[in-house]
Order: C-alpha cells, then sequence, then structure tokens
C-alpha cells in the first residue's frame, strides 16, 4: 500500500481507475460485495421492523407466555440482540475471509492494471 | 376493589420514607455526602485532565486534531464510539422508561442497536478508504467541492447543534437534579471542561475521556446488575418472576391504565408490565422514529468522525463491531437496571425526583448500596452521578469536535481559503472554531433554560436520516449522483425534517396547553374535598399518603395556573398554528423517502463530468482502500 501512496503524491504515474474498475477481478468483488450487503441490509431492516409492528398490531401473540412471566415479546426483543450481533459477526467473518483478500491483491497489483508495458 | 386500594396503600407506604427525605429537595444526593459526590468527580475530572495533558504533546497537526493521526485501534475506537454514543438520554433515560413503562422502554432501546448494522455494511468501512476530516469531505471527494462543503458543513453544524442543544439542556438539569448544583452554574462546568480536553487534547484526548467514560458506565452498569440479579440466583425468569409480583409495579401499571385495569387481578398486572402497549400508543409514530434511529446513526457527523481515527478499513470494521457489542450488552443490561429500579425503588419515588424517570438508575445504586442514609449507598450513587457527568461531558466533546471541523476544515479552509492555509493555521483554525462552537454550546445551554428539548434528540436523528444519510450513500454507491443531487437532498432533507417538526404535536399549542390546564384546575376542587376528607379520617396511613397527595396536587395546579396565565392572549404555536398540521412526532417516514427522492431527483437534472469522471476512482478506492494511507500522509 505504501508503494500505491507514492503514485498518489505525483511520484509515480497515477492510477488508471477506469482499467481496475474494468478488470474482472475487481467487478467479481464489487457484485459479491454489493449483493451480500443488500441482502444482509434488507434482511436485518425487515427483522428489525417486525418489533415494533409486531407490538402495535399482534400484541396477542406477544403476550403469549413461554418460559414462565417470559413472553413472545421479551424473547423477541432479546432476539434483536443476537440477530444483529449475528449479522455482525457473519459480515466480519465473510470480510475478513473473502472480501479482503480480494481487495489485497487488487491493491498489490494496482499500478500495473491498465498499463501495456 | 379493596385489594388494589390495599395494594397502593403498601407501595405509598414503602415509598413514604424515601419520599420524606429532605435531600430530594435539592438533588438525589444529601447535602451531608455531597463532599463523597464531589470527591469522585474530581478522580474522574483528575484522571481526564491528565489524559488531556499527556495527549497535548502529541497533538501538533490538523489530522491530530481532527481524528487524533489516525493512530486509534479499532478496539479503542470501539469503545470511544460506545462512549461517543450512550448519552445521558440513553443510559438515563431508558433505564428510566423500563422502570415506569416496562416492556416498550426495553423495545425503545433495540433501534439504538440495529442503527450500527446501518453503520457495519454501508458507512463505516467507504467512509474510512475515501474520507479525510469530515462529512463533507466524503461528498467533495467527486462533487463540486466549494458547493458541497457549505450545504454539508450547514447540515453537520444544525444536527450538531441540535444534538448539543438536548444535551447541555439535559446535563444541566441532569446535574442540577442529582446534586443540586445551579443549572447555570453546570452548564459553564460542563461547557469549560469539554473545551479544555477538546481545545488542547484534540481528538486525541476526546477519544480518551469517552473511552474512560465507556469503561466506567459499562462498570457501574454490571455492578448495578450483579447487585440486583443475584438474590434470583441469575435466573432470568426467577427475575421476571419477582419482578411481576412486586407489588410497586402492579401499581405502577393500574396508575398507568387506570380505569381499564379494574378487573385485573395482581398477577395479571403485574404480567402487563412484560407486554407492550404501556408507553407506546402511535404504532406509525414508533415505527417513523424507528427509521430515523436505524438511518440517522449513520448520518451522524460525530459518530462518522470516529471513523477516520482509525488507520484502515478492516480497524474500522473491528470498531463497528466491538461497538455493537458493547453498546448492545449495555441495552440488555438497562433492562435489569430498569426492572430493578421498578421493583426496588418504585416508579412513584422514581417520579417524585424526575418525572421522566430518569433517576432511576441513579437511585437503584443507592438502593443496592444499603439506601439513602448508607455509606455505600452514597459512594454508589456518588459514582453513578459522576458516570452521567462524565457522560454528558464526553459527548458534548465528540460533538463541539465534529462542528468544529466542520467550520474550520469545510467553511473555512475549504471554502473561504480554497485550500491555501499552511497547517499551522489550520490546528490554529480548528482551535479558534472550537472555541465558538464551545461558547455557542454554553450560551444556548443557558438560553435554552426550562425548555423541553427532549424532542431535539430525535430531531437530530431525523434531520441526519433524510439529509446526510442519503447523499453520503448515494455518493458512495450511485454512479448517477453528483453535485445537483447532493445539494437538493442537503436542503430538502434538512428542511423537511425540521418544517414538520414545526407543525406536528411537538410544539406548544396554546389552546390545547389551556384547555389541560383548565381541566386540571376544575378537577382539583372535587379532589380537594375527597383529600380533606381523607385528612380528617384518623387512620395514620391514610392521613400521611393525603398530605403527599395534596402537595402533589398542588403543585400541579400552581403549574396549571402559571400555564394558563402564560397563554392568556396566545392562540398559536410558533409558527402560527392552531393545532398540529402533521400528526407525527418524527418525521422520518416522510422525511427520509423525500431526502432521497431530492438526491436522485437532483442528479438527474443537473450535468456534472466531474462526478462521472471520479465515478471509477471512487467507486474503487471505497471498496478496497488503495491510497488510503493517502489521508494521513498529510
Amino acid at each position: 500500500m505504501s508503494t500505491a501512496a507514492l503514485g498518489a503524491t505525483g511520484q509515480r504515474a497515477p492510477l488508471n481507475w477506469a482499467a481496475i474498475d474494468a478488470d474482472p477481478r475487481f467487478q467479481s468483488l464489487h457484485e459479491k460485495k454489493v449483493r451480500f450487503l443488500m441482502g444482509l441490509m434488507i434482511f436485518s431492516v425487515a427483522y428489525y421492523f417486525l418489533l415494533p409492528v409486531g407490538a402495535a398490531y399482534f400484541p396477542e401473540l406477544f403476550r403469549i407466555k413461554v418460559w414462565g412471566p417470559m413472553n413472545v415479546g421479551i424473547l423477541f426483543a432479546l432476539s434483536e440482540f443476537v440477530v444483529a450481533w449475528g449479522i455482525a459477526y457473519y459480515y466480519a467473518r465473510r470480510a475478513n475471509r473473502e472480501f479482503d483478500a480480494m481487495a489485497r491483491e487488487l491493491i498489490a497489483d494496482a499500478e500495473n492494471i491498465g498499463r501495456t508495458s | 376493589m379493596s385489594r388494589r386500594t390495599n395494594l397502593y396503600l403498601t407501595a405509598g407506604a414503602l415509598a413514604l420514607p424515601l419520599i420524606a427525605l429532605p435531600a430530594f429537595a435539592q438533588g438525589a444526593v444529601s447535602s451531608e455526602w455531597r463532599w463523597l459526590t464531589f470527591a469522585v468527580f474530581a478522580a474522574i475530572i483528575g484522571v481526564t485532565m491528565f489524559v488531556t495533558f499527556l495527549a497535548a504533546k502529541r497533538v501538533k497537526s490538523a489530522s491530530d486534531f481532527y481524528t487524533a493521526g489516525g493512530g486509534v485501534s479499532g478496539l479503542q475506537n470501539g469503545w470511544a464510539i460506545a462512549g461517543d454514543y450512550l448519552s445521558a438520554a440513553s443510559f438515563l433515560g431508558i433505564a428510566g422508561l423500563i422502570s415506569l413503562y416496562g416492556y416498550d422502554g426495553f423495545m425503545y432501546s433495540v433501534g439504538w442497536l440495529v442503527a450500527y448494522i446501518t453503520v457495519l455494511l454501508v458507512i463505516a468501512e467507504p467512509c474510512r478508504n475515501i474520507g479525510k476530516y469530515t462529512l463533507a469531505d466524503i461528498l467533495a471527494y467527486r462533487n463540486d467541492p466549494k458547493k458541497v462543503r457549505v450545504v454539508g458543513a450547514i447540515s453537520v453544524i444544525t444536527v450538531s447543534t441540535f444534538y448539543l442543544t438536548a444535551q447541555m439542556v439535559g446535563g444541566g438539569v441532569l446535574v442540577k437534579t442529582l446534586i443540586g448544583i445551579d443549572y447555570e452554574i453546570s452548564v459553564i462546568v460542563v461547557g469549560i471542561l469539554m473545551l479544555g480536553y477538546v481545545l488542547f487534547g484534540g481528538m486525541v484526548a476526546t477519544t480518551w475521556v469517552q473511552i474512560i467514560k465507556a469503561v466506567l458506565l459499562v462498570t457501574a452498569s454490571i455492578l448495578l446488575v450483579m447487585f440486583v440479579w443475584m438474590p434470583y440466583g441469575f435466573s432470568l425468569p426467577g427475575f421476571l418472576q419477582a419482578a411481576v409480583g412486586d407489588a410497586k409495579v402492579q401499581g405502577q401499571v393500574a396508575a398507568l391504565l387506570g380505569d381499564a385495569s379494574k378487573n385485573m387481578s395482581a398477577a395479571e398486572l403485574g404480567q402487563r408490565f412484560l407486554e407492550p402497549g404501556l408507553l407506546f400508543k402511535a404504532p406509525i409514530d414508533q415505527i417513523s422514529l424507528g427509521m430515523a434511529l436505524v438511518f440517522g446513526t449513520a448520518g451522524l457527523p460525530h459518530i462518522l468522525m470516529r471513523f477516520f481515527t482509525v488507520p484502515t478499513a478492516q480497524e474500522a470494521r473491528k470498531s463497528v463491531i466491538w461497538a455493537m457489542a458493547i453498546i448492545g450488552g449495555f441495552y440488555v443490561l438497562t433492562l435489569f437496571l430498569g426492572l430493578g429500579a421498578a421493583m426496588n425503588v418504585g416508579a412513584i419515588n422514581i417520579r417524585a425526583v424526575d418525572p421522566g424517570g430518569n433517576m432511576a438508575a441513579p437511585l437503584l445504586a443507592q438502593f443496592v448500596g444499603g439506601g439513602p442514609d448508607s455509606f455505600l449507598g452514597n459512594l454508589f450513587l456518588a459514582f453513578v452521578a459522576a458516570v452521567a457527568f462524565a457522560t454528558i461531558v464526553a459527548v458534548v466533546a465528540g460533538l463541539v469536535l465534529a462542528a468544529a471541523s466542520a467550520m474550520a476544515h469545510d467553511l473555512y479552509v475549504g471554502v473561504i481559503r480554497s485550500e491555501h492555509v499552511t497547517p499551522q493555521e489550520q490546528v490554529k483554525a480548528a482551535r479558534i472554531a472550537t472555541v465558538i462552537v464551545g461558547a455557542m454550546a454554553i450560551a444556548i445551554g443557558i438560553a435554552a433554560k426550562g425548555q423541553n428539548v427532549a424532542h431535539l434528540v430525535a430531531l437530530a436523528f431525523a434531520v441526519a436520516a433524510s439529509a446526510n444519510f442519503p447523499c453520503v450513500l448515494l455518493t458512495l454507491y450511485w454512479k448517477r449522483c453528483n453535485t445537483g443531487g447532493i445539494m437538493a437532498g442537503m436542503v430538502v432533507g434538512t428542511l423537511t425534517a425540521i418544517g414538520l417538526v414545526l407543525v406536528s404535536p411537538n410544539m406548544t399549542y396554546p389552546l390545547a396547553a389551556k384547555a389541560a390546564a383548565q381541566k386540571v384546575v376544575d378537577g382539583s376542587v372535587a379532589r380537594y374535598a375527597a383529600l380533606s376528607e381523607a385528612a380528617t379520617s384518623g387512620d395514620a396511613a391514610k392521613m400521611a399518603r393525603a398530605e403527599k397527595d395534596r402537595s402533589t396536587l398542588d403543585k400541579a395546579v400552581a403549574a396549571a395556573k402559571a400555564n394558563l396565565e402564560k397563554f392568556r392572549d396566545e392562540r398559536t404555536s410558533l409558527v402560527g398554528l392552531e393545532k398540529p398540521l402533521f400528526e407525527l412526532r418524527n418525521p422520518g417516514l416522510i422525511s427520509i423517502p423525500l431526502g432521497f427522492l431530492a438526491v436522485i431527483l437532483g442528479s438527474l437534472l443537473y450535468r456534472d463530468k466531474r462526478a462521472e469522471e471520479m465515478w471509477d476512482e471512487l467507486y474503487v478506492r471505497q471498496n478496497t482502500g488503495i491510497l488510503a494511507a493517502k489521508a494521513h500522509a498529510h
């Protein structure tokens, strides 16, 4: 990354951004990432809004006792925390294992992409 | 019926010893124990000042001042984010809401954590990869820098000022309620301390103040929960069973439900505390608020700024994960704090000190330590009060830094000086802007004394969600987005959010206020008669209760009469309305889609070659982190 940084200060030729964007490796990273993030984002927002919607429109369901005084509503609210942490863990795992490696490869090769040398 | 009366009396009798304490006249901490509070305060201030002293040596460049030179680790930043985010409103407010309203209070806390999923998935890493010091830096990357810096800075200053006002006023009231220091003095002390940290230590000191505060807050909460939960062998159903079986909890539900609770048994009343609907009556409003939280957090300038303090996108990711663990864990603890306070302190006593319930956690601390007369009880209360104080200072420091960076870095350096400044001038500009924003915060805090500012935090989130979030998201992910879209989105998002609040039920409507006050005055005649009867009944418990009720009633009638006098010649609200035009308290449901629409339409109607040409560079950089080190090479 330090050699790339030198490029920005003008000591080397600037990077060919259009060529990096068009590079199949970048396209593959971008497609995987966008699909993954969109899916996760939609799921998390939908799951969150089930809570206020359920509390407002299905109070009978929330009242059902499951374990002593513990009812569906409490369990569902607690599950929001577990799901939020789960999403964070799932995203971090995928990003650490997959996206970072793909990005590192592009960074290492950035100066050569789009140049005929 | 008799069982319920009995229940009330039990609750009332239990409450008496606490309420009778003269300490509550000056603050939750009684005067003989105030030295203890000050000692704990002094210790915390001493530690943070020492950290600032060390930090001041490290602050040499603008990068040091705004972003701690990008040298904060993911773990440190995670704690700092938690410290920046868990304001007194969430620390004391949510525990208070749970103690008074049970389930609904806990449900409210969920949105504050879910908000970080948006931050984690779409904002943190791209912002780290292409940003430098401010939100407007991200917008200026491929759009006309001067134009978007102006609108971006205005929006940042607007959001931060709303939030800041709520924090200063809330902080002043809180310190007054806790230890009885005058409101103005507490506002000035908070302002000066915060200025000390930010001015000399910049982001380095601010980060450490936030970390120290978050660690103290979490430690205090864990200790309190241990004490509260231990008697039930750390069993969750056991703890909940004790809560629903508690007479004070049942009494509070009966009081909240009024006539509707007539045919409910004590067990049903208790169980009702764990069911939704005691606080929130308007589901659409709840959903609107949820939208503002979930999308607004990602647009809060003081939160975004924290991601420029870490060196890489990986560290940014790590910091959000840590922040989510800490913030989420904290909110789970508030369930125990709130229910614990509802059982052990009781809603009546909590409301006696602060009607909004903000004193639930501090009073619980006093209770678990052994009560208002014990050393340990007062030490615990002093500790929680000091943590609350540190909380305000830490949050205010982050907000001032965000507003000052918009003023100095975006408006002065970026627009007025067109980036032609020496590094020394940059740091000087940052410090001058800090003093201006800090002085403004103190002035607004004092001017807004007695105003209801609770909705200002919601408004800050609404503006952030409707203006900042659509602009940042679309400039990062939508190729066609350009300067026209950013300008339109910032203006439309900010104005619709503020405009809708101005015509909403949040404002004071003199006609409705007068009608409500008149009702209190009219109804008081019959109640006074009933109380006089009770006072002469000869039953000691009844008489004591009547005495207490009478003083509450006296206060209510006096307040109602004052309102009648205040609004005597007024018919309309601040913007000339007799009744709200718009029924939602939170504008997010309308203003967030409008903000997105404005960015999209503005972009489509505007030609901007630079925004198109720069897309490849921005998109590659935000996804890969190529050249991410550049921001700190300056």
